[in-house]
């Protein structure tokens, strides 16, 4: 739930990369990290286990600009994948603006995207808000593995699976290499801003 | 989706946070909601955090101890406040959707804080119910 500030003319919004373990949410915030560290002030913040697995969330929060008048504050959240964690993963949508669903293109791993998509739409309803509302971005990441031989799910299969009712904007990406990531965060915060706008209209009228 | 308080009542609750908090010793003082996001951040001047990532931690910390409180049987806890050696932090929260974080040293009483604290919210509240219409 975007928060605006008509005092500091300043505007939060949340978005939150969604996904199976280790499908590549930390890796797209480190990416997105180290790419654009000259804008960004804070430390990345990272909840790890000594696994190195995300315990609690990832969140690094930048400023993109002015929309209407007001800074455009993003907070990028990441959430644990693993399926032990939803009371964790719930906690961290609260309030959430956009999702990115970061998808694991291996083929070994075809049923835990489903399973994974099925949570989010249901922790989404525990807070009265619902998949097909929400503005939301697939990505299909590790496309770079093929060529390493790993067998992975083709994009037309990948968008069978996934994106036959959403009907999303999708991405095939390397979050290690870097290949769409920006795109994909282009691409949400752009579709979080139509309802900011309708608000910010309001603010500018009173 | 996304929510605004107009300026009069970010006014009127910075106020209350700096003539209640602030002035009497409080080192900061961050009202949040619960995604993370900061409504109103005070503080002495004495120290600079990083209030952004604080936010994001203190909303993520409160959302899992209410889910650890429900666990055994309790409708959330009532004290949640960290000591250091030097700076200690406490959490409250202010109606259904605000958590208020404030950060004080070893020359603030947590009783006294928690006297503040709760006169505060009390006012912030009847702030807050004008927007969100509880």
């Amino acid at each position: 739930m975007a928060f605006i500030n008509p005092k500091t003319k300043e505007v939060q919004i949340k978005i939150v990369y969604y996904g199976p373990g280790r499908g590549g949410k930390t890796t797209n915030l480190e990416y997105i990290y180290s790419k654009f560290n000259h804008r960004i002030k804070s430390e990345m913040v990272s909840l790890k286990t000594h696994g190195d697995r995300t315990l609690f969330f990832d969140f690094l929060p930048f400023d993109i600009g002015k929309v209407m008048g007001h800074t455009l504050k993003v907070q990028l959240y990441t959430v644990p994948g693993q399926v032990k964690y939803n009371a964790t993963r719930r906690v961290v949508l609260r309030g959430v603006d956009g999702i990115v669903f970061v998808a694991d293109s291996m083929k070994v791993v075809r049923e835990k995207n489903l399973l994974s998509l099925k949570n989010l739409h249901e922790n989404l309803k525990d807070y009265n808000r619902s998949i097909f509302r929400v503005p939301l971005v697939l990505q299909y990441n590790k496309m770079d593995l093929a060529e390493q031989g790993i067998p992975l799910l083709s994009y037309e299969r990948l968008e069978k699976d996934l994106n036959t009712q959403l009907k999303v904007p999708s991405f095939p990406a390397s979050a290690l290499r870097g290949t769409n990531v920006a795109k994909t965060l282009k691409k949400i915060i752009s579709m979080t801003l139509p309802s900011l706008q309708r608000n910010l209209k309001k603010e500018v009228v009173n | 989706m996304s929510y605004t308080l107009e300026s009069k009542q970010l006014e009127a609750i910075e106020d209350l946070l700096q003539h209640d908090l602030i002035d009497m010793g409080v080192t900061c003082v961050i009202l949040i909601d619960m995604a993370g996001n900061i409504i109103a951040n005070l503080d002495s001047g004495e120290r600079k955090h990083d209030i952004y990532s604080l936010a994001a931690l203190a909303a993520g910390n409160f959302g899992a101890v209410s889910a650890m409180a429900k666990i055994i049987g309790e409708e959330e806890f009532s004290l949640l406040f960290h000591k250091g050696k030097k700076e200690n932090i406490h959490f409250s929260r202010v109606a259904e959707d605000f958590l208020m974080v404030s950060i004080f040293g070893n020359d603030v009483s947590l009783g006294f804080l928690r006297l503040k604290v709760a006169e505060t919210i009390k006012a912030i509240r009847s702030i807050l119910e004008e927007i969100t219409g509880q």
